[in-house]
């Protein structure tokens, strides 16, 4: 009498055509999404308590007409030369409270970066893509100074700790270390970038 | 020499295919774990501008979607060639942009529901009015965070 054998062993031999289809239908359906861009945040529709005077000086005036030209400060600028306009406004300091700010110090211009307000306006017909490069610029202003203090206090980029804050994969205590950090950086230049219409006087 | 004689004449040996699936199922998870289905199909153009300074959307349930673009072919004749907005699967209005905001949020477990941001997807050729209508509906509804979706390249090929 033959010796009984355990189960007979299924044949694998098909897996891997298997494996194959599964790969191919996910290999078609595949988006990698890009999903990245600017953040910004609404002005709230109610309007603030008391009406906050502002001086004119602080207020940096970006113009965008329906053909895509830029009116700088009551000035015609080309959109290459925004990112360093907006810098020197928002370092002037010509109060000189700011010691880490490098401007040139004019009176005409912005008090110190905490006051420093960029105002931006559009054409009802601007098209977005020039909004996008406005708002990058701007943006990039931003960041450029943020990551020149940045990287003179904490030896890093500005942005690049942010990313890592905003991270939900960072562990949670090298969150809370980059929490302090990220905020006294946002303190030295908060950003005002408003899109409301801004009343002076 | 009875050392040498055992080589046959000359075939190579099989190379083993054993360990194929073992490599396919590799392929096969990671493009499992990569793939996001997309929940609706665009009924508009949506080529993106382009920026540099972008932050990552993260947490994708968090994320309330919108597109504008024009039309794409099969739909311009019925809709015409202006840009358009599109919630979930079909073509919208202005004004029905906050009560979409509102029904989204509605669906969003509790604790997520102020922290929600929108993703405005905006095809570059759209005009700044409808941007400005829509923004200015996302303020009604106190939807305040936004995101301007773009993809990551330098901002100034956006004027090209």
């Amino acid at each position: 009498m033959p010796r009984r054998k355990g189960a007979p062993e299924v044949n694998a031999g098909s897996m891997a055509d298997i494996a194959f289809l599964l790969l191919i239908f996910f290999l078609v359906t595949t988006t990698i999404e890009t999903d990245a861009g600017l953040d910004r945040m609404l002005p709230p529709m109610e309007p603030p308590e008391e009406d906050v005077v502002i001086k004119q000086k602080n207020i940096f005036t970006v113009n965008i007409n329906k053909n895509g030209q830029l009116l700088v400060e009551d000035e015609l600028m080309q959109l290459t030369g925004l990112r360093d306009a907006a810098i020197a406004f928002l370092e002037n300091g010509a109060d000189g409270t700011c010691n880490y700010c490098k401007g040139r110090k004019d009176p005409a211009s912005s008090d110190n970066p905490t006051k420093a307000i960029i105002s931006l306006k559009n054409d009802r017909e601007t098209k977005y893509s020039t909004y996008i490069t406005v708002q990058n610029e701007l943006v990039g202003a931003y960041n450029d100074l943020r990551d020149r203090e940045s990287q003179r206090i904490f030896g890093r980029d500005f942005t690049d700790m942010e990313a890592e804050y905003l991270n939900p994969e960072t562990a949670s205590s090298v969150r809370d270390d980059l929490k302090d950090k990220v905020k006294r950086i946002q303190d030295m230049f908060p950003q005002k970038l408003s899109e409301a219409e801004t009343t002076s006087n | 020499m009875a050392k040498f004689a055992k080589k046959k004449d000359g075939d190579l040996p099989a190379v083993s295919t054993a360990s194929l699936p073992d490599i396919v199922f590799m392929l096969l998870f990671f493009f499992m774990t990569v793939t996001t289905m997309k929940d609706s199909s665009l009924l508009v153009e949506n080529t993106l501008p382009n920026a540099t300074e972008i932050k990552k959307l993260e947490k994708k349930d968090r994320v309330i979607y919108i597109y504008v673009g024009k039309p794409t072919q099969e739909y311009a004749k019925v809709f015409g060639t202006e840009p358009k907005i599109q919630l979930n699967d079909k073509f919208a209005s202005v004004d029905e942009v906050g009560s979409y905001i509102l029904a989204e949020r509605a669906k969003k477990p509790q604790e997520i529901q102020n922290v929600l941001t929108t993703a405005l997807k905006v095809d570059k050729e759209a005009n700044m009015g409808l941007i400005a209508d829509i923004k200015q509906q996302l303020r009604e509804v106190n939807a305040l965070k936004v995101n301007y979706t773009t993809y990551d390249g330098d901002a100034f090929n956006n004027l090209q």
